[in-house]
């Protein structure tokens, strides 16, 4: 066990926890922050999808030690001031989730593409987006979304 | 005493009914235990106003469908929240169920909210399945409604002292129709003043509840056919969605499985040293085949699990072939059963005598559900009953299969239902439940369990793999004389739903019933007229029927996509044969039809096909088309099937890459016909998630194994549909295909599956058009497809 700080939307927090611990637990557990979700603890399907310095980062590979200190952004960190993030917008006006259960690792993938690529051509986001699974397939909504979101954000 | 945590979660669902999936995060933590709650927290949110049961700690009786208060509660506020006995998946039924309830009722949409699913506060409606949630279950719920407004108009009636036929009604406002200004409107909510209806109703079951007052007309329904947006959307974007995988309680711990390395294999010992040193280590539990660790914490769970050294007695006798070679081990294992067959003419002398002749094989692989979250339940026995915290869409059956599980009384048992990730028929989610159930009831302690990706992918339930022979005739005129259909389904022990002696943990703790369940092979659906029709099917067994990771259960319809890909792929290889367009050919065996068309079937199942090819811009010539040269070629196909009362005609352009072998579903047309539409929008949303869902299937999906485990287990390994193939459009064409439609009492029918049956046999047409090579073998992996553009 050890002492590990996050910070996690702008807030600090001190955990003791076995430096191994993939931050997902963490974040869901001792946090109570279940924006990200356990999908597949192989990094391989994005539900538990954090923003660590601007990049999507999988949080159920990536040990709690390695994400002290730095700045932590989960889903229920999108919003400011209780509105809604452009992409979250975007995501409720095209009524996007089914079962929902994948679309934290949508949404905060849609950020991570669309702070680099603000402008992303179709074939950017169908790159950028693919390793982000959704198996009620609301990847047609999906797309629409990141579009409409990055036309408001322009 | 302060009240169990789950009692409050329990006052949370009837106070805070519309936010019942959409939980406000201080009413969360105290229902999870972070934030210890009091009895006087309940009563200042004026709960108890509207207990319509008894106190949430147990036992939980069945609420009584034929109380209206079971069904409908409105408040001072002139509020109301249904409650009802189904559960939203993430297709929108909740705020479908509000339109129609709130039509019926004459009350604000916006005003009203709905309860589903959980045992104790909701009737027994069966949770979801068959996409029967308006086709059945919506007219009682309508009728429930109706009958709490003809009450309270009654109530109205006394208030004002005029007759009821001289009221009127609008948003729960009631006043009288000379509008005599000393006669205010009284609100619902005045008029109950904060008590219960009181009121009794008449009907055998859940589906046949009914009071005295008669439905609208569809032309009075306001709501229906309007788009209001779904509920529980908000706070699955703005993260405050709590999940039956969020919930914790006081004292929770966390358990993963052990599951046998080499499938059919005997549990010998187990050396419980070898994880006393992780910490938080509390108990290995085992009885049977059936291994599970508890700690304190998950990680701790999920490494004791990883390092518990555990020796298993491999099996006798392999449990299955090679997946390669399932299909000719179909074709050669003697069946276990046969169903009638269904027969029209005389099909061997048709074929005997016909112009042209034509035979296929298709084979369809096992699929599983594959749910993007593992399965997983929270079992709490602290208040000395049992509290099931749980995704599964049958939140009824876990109840009642628990019970006899453990064998306790039901009403010790209730169920709370809550969101989860997609549930398509018979998944886990029903294994994990008894399993935290039985942990639970072990430990008597709070218990959630969750399953690992790779037992998801590995040991969730398969639809059943087919291996279908087709025959059929064409006359000299290029027309259809017989068809012969003939289905073998590897669908041997197909369990059923939360049955306590099917469900994986019955089956390793050695309390499985004695003979497995027959199975079926089923048909195709379709409205086409042929002379000489014969279709038969059989189940074939597989070498291991018990505790393998190869068992059939409902996956999405749960049949149609295997059957249909067969009879739909056929019928467009009798169109090539005949040199006849794909759609003229399908029309030309619809049109042909006679007899009775009961539902009006047949004249519906022409009118998709009709909008679909106008909305396709479908211009016709027999496939294939034009020989192909370059790399990339383009093709178009269609399907057709009906299930249910429901039609679904689509259409698919796709991209063949002849160098990469890769097939894209670039453009996709469906025309759906599902009676009345009740929200159009969200109608639309469930079709293409559907529609996609099948495009997988077709692509990508197969449960693969060797001859002693299961080589698919994870994403890398069971690949699925991605953002890489989203489609350039799809479009959806609602289309009313009753030759009245404008009538009165036009019926809405389900949605949800049967976009699923075409699309299998969609792509497969589209690839032969584009390619003139015909896929026979799901799913179409470049490999297969390059295989097949080589041969």
């Amino acid at each position: 066990m050890a002492a590990i700080t996050l910070l996690v939307n702008g807030k600090r927090h001190t955990v003791e926890v076995e430096p191994s611990t993939p931050l997902l637990y963490v974040l869901r557990n001792d946090l109570d922050l279940t924006g990200p979700r356990f999908g597949c603890g192989l990094g391989q399907c994005g539900a538990c999808t954090v923003l660590i310095g601007g990049e999507a980062v999988r949080s159920c590979v990536r040990p709690v030690s390695q994400a002290a200190n730095v700045e932590i952004t989960t889903l229920e960190g999108l919003s400011k001031d209780g509105v809604l993030h452009p992409i979250q917008q975007a995501w409720l006006d095209e009524q996007v989730p089914a079962c929902g259960f994948c679309q934290n690792g949508q949404m905060l993938t849609a950020k991570a593409l669309l702070d680099k690529t603000p402008n992303p051509t179709d074939a950017q986001i169908r790159e950028g987006m693919r390793r982000t699974l959704c198996r009620c397939m609301t990847y047609y909504r999906i797309n629409a979304a990141v579009k409409l979101a990055a036309k408001r954000m322009a | 005493m302060a009240p169990h945590s789950g009692d409050v979660e329990n006052a949370r669902l009837r106070a805070f009914g519309a936010s019942a999936r959409r939980v406000a995060r201080r009413d969360f933590l105290r229902a999870s235990g972070l934030m210890v709650a009091s009895v006087a927290a309940i009563s200042v949110e004026g709960v108890e106003a509207f207990l319509q049961r008894p106190a949430a700690a147990g036992p939980y009786p069945d609420p009584d469908f034929l109380q209206l208060d079971s069904w409908i509660v409105i408040r001072p506020d002139n509020t109301a929240t249904f409650f009802v006995g189904k559960t939203d998946l993430g297709q929108g039924t909740g705020t479908a169920f509000r339109q129609i309830m709130a039509d019926e009722l004459d009350i604000d949409f916006a005003k009203t909210s709905c309860v589903m699913g959980s045992t104790d506060v909701t009737v027994d409606q069966g949770g979801s399945g068959g996409s029967d949630a308006l086709q059945t279950d919506g007219y009682p719920m309508r009728r429930v409604a109706a009958e709490a407004r003809r009450v309270l108009l009654e109530m109205a009636s006394t208030h004002f002292g005029v007759p009821v036929t001289a009221l009127a009604v609008s948003d729960g406002v009631v006043s009288t129709k000379t509008g005599d200004s000393a006669d205010r409107g009284i609100t619902y909510g005045e008029l109950i003043g904060g008590k219960k209806f009181n009121v009794t109703l008449t009907g055998k079951n859940t589906d046949t509840t009914t009071g005295r007052a008669p439905l609208k007309a569809v032309q009075e329904m306001k709501n229906v056919g309007k788009s209001p947006r779904r509920d529980d959307i908000p706070a699955k974007v703005d993260g405050t969605q709590r999940w039956a995988v969020d919930m914790k309680v006081p004292g929770m711990l966390h358990a993963r499985n052990v599951r046998p390395p080499m499938v059919g294999a005997t549990l010998k010992a187990i050396d419980e040293s070898s994880v006393k040193a992780v910490p938080g280590f509390v108990k290995v539990v085992s009885k049977g085949n059936y291994v599970a660790v508890v700690c304190e914490r998950e990680e701790q769970a999920i490494r004791a699990a990883r390092e518990l050294k555990v020796e298993w007695t491999p099996p006798a006798t392999k449990p299955f072939p090679p997946s390669e070679d399932l299909f000719t081990y179909m074709r050669a294992t003697a069946p276990s059963s046969s169903s009638a067959p269904t027969v029209t003419g005389d099909v061997d002398t048709a074929i005997l005598g016909a112009a042209t002749t034509l035979q296929a094989q298709y084979d369809i692989p096992f699929q599983g559900h594959t749910a993007f979250g593992p399965a997983h339940a929270l079992a709490d026995p602290s208040n000395g009953q049992l509290t099931i915290y749980s995704n599964d869409m049958k939140s009824y059956g876990l109840r009642n299969g628990v019970a006899r599980f453990l064998n306790i009384p039901r009403e010790m048992v209730r169920v709370v239902w809550m969101q989860g990730p997609q549930a398509y028929g018979r998944t886990a989610a029903e294994d994990a439940g008894f399993e935290a159930a039985f942990l639970a009831h072990e430990l008597q302690r709070p218990v959630r369990l969750q399953w690992s990706r790779q037992e998801e992918t590995a040991w969730d339930t398969k639809g059943p793999a087919y291996a279908i022979s087709m025959r059929g005739a064409l006359d000299a005129q290029g027309q259809v004389v017989a068809l012969d259909f003939d289905a073998r389904a590897a669908d041997h022990n197909h369990v059923g739903y939360n049955e306590h002696d099917t469900v994986l943990i019955a089956q390793l703790t050695g309390q499985r019933k004695a003979e497995p369940a027959r199975g079926r092979a089923s048909f195709p659906s379709d409205k086409y007229a042929i002379p000489a029709r014969r279709l038969r099917g059989s189940v074939v067994p597989l070498p291991l029927a018990w505790e393998t990771p190869v068992r059939m259960g409902n996956l999405r319809d749960p049949d149609g996509p295997q059957v249909t890909f067969a009879s739909e792929s056929f019928i467009d290889e009798l169109a090539a044969a005949a040199k006849a367009d794909p759609v003229a050919f399908r029309l030309g065996l619809l049109e042909r039809g006679t007899g009775d068309d009961a539902g009006h079937k047949r004249v519906r199942s022409i009118a998709c096909l009709k909008a679909a090819a106008q909305k396709f811009g479908w211009t016709p010539r027999p496939a294939p088309g034009p020989v192909p040269t370059a790399d990339v070629v383009t093709g178009r196909g269609v399907a057709y099937s009906y299930r249910s009362e429901t039609v679904a005609v689509e259409m698919v352009e796709v991209e063949v890459n002849r160098r990469t072998g890769r097939v894209w579903v670039k453009r996709i047309v469906c025309a759906h016909d599902c009676g009345l539409v009740i929200n159009p929008e969200a109608l639309t949303r469930t079709l293409e998630g559907g529609l996609l869902h099948s495009v997988s299937r077709a692509l990508y999906e197969e449960a693969r194994f060797d001859d002693t485990k299961m080589l698919s287990v994870d994403w890398v390994s069971s690949p699925t549909l991605t953002h890489a193939d989203v489609p350039e459009s799809i479009e959806i064409v609602q289309v009313n295909g009753d030759p009245n439609p404008n009538r009165p009492d036009l019926p809405h029918y389900g949605a949800g599956e049967t976009v699923c049956k075409p699309m299998l046999a969609a792509v497969a047409n589209a690839v032969f058009d584009a390619t003139g090579v015909r896929m026979r073998r799901l799913p179409f992996t470049p490999a297969r497809v390059l295989a097949a553009l080589k041969a």
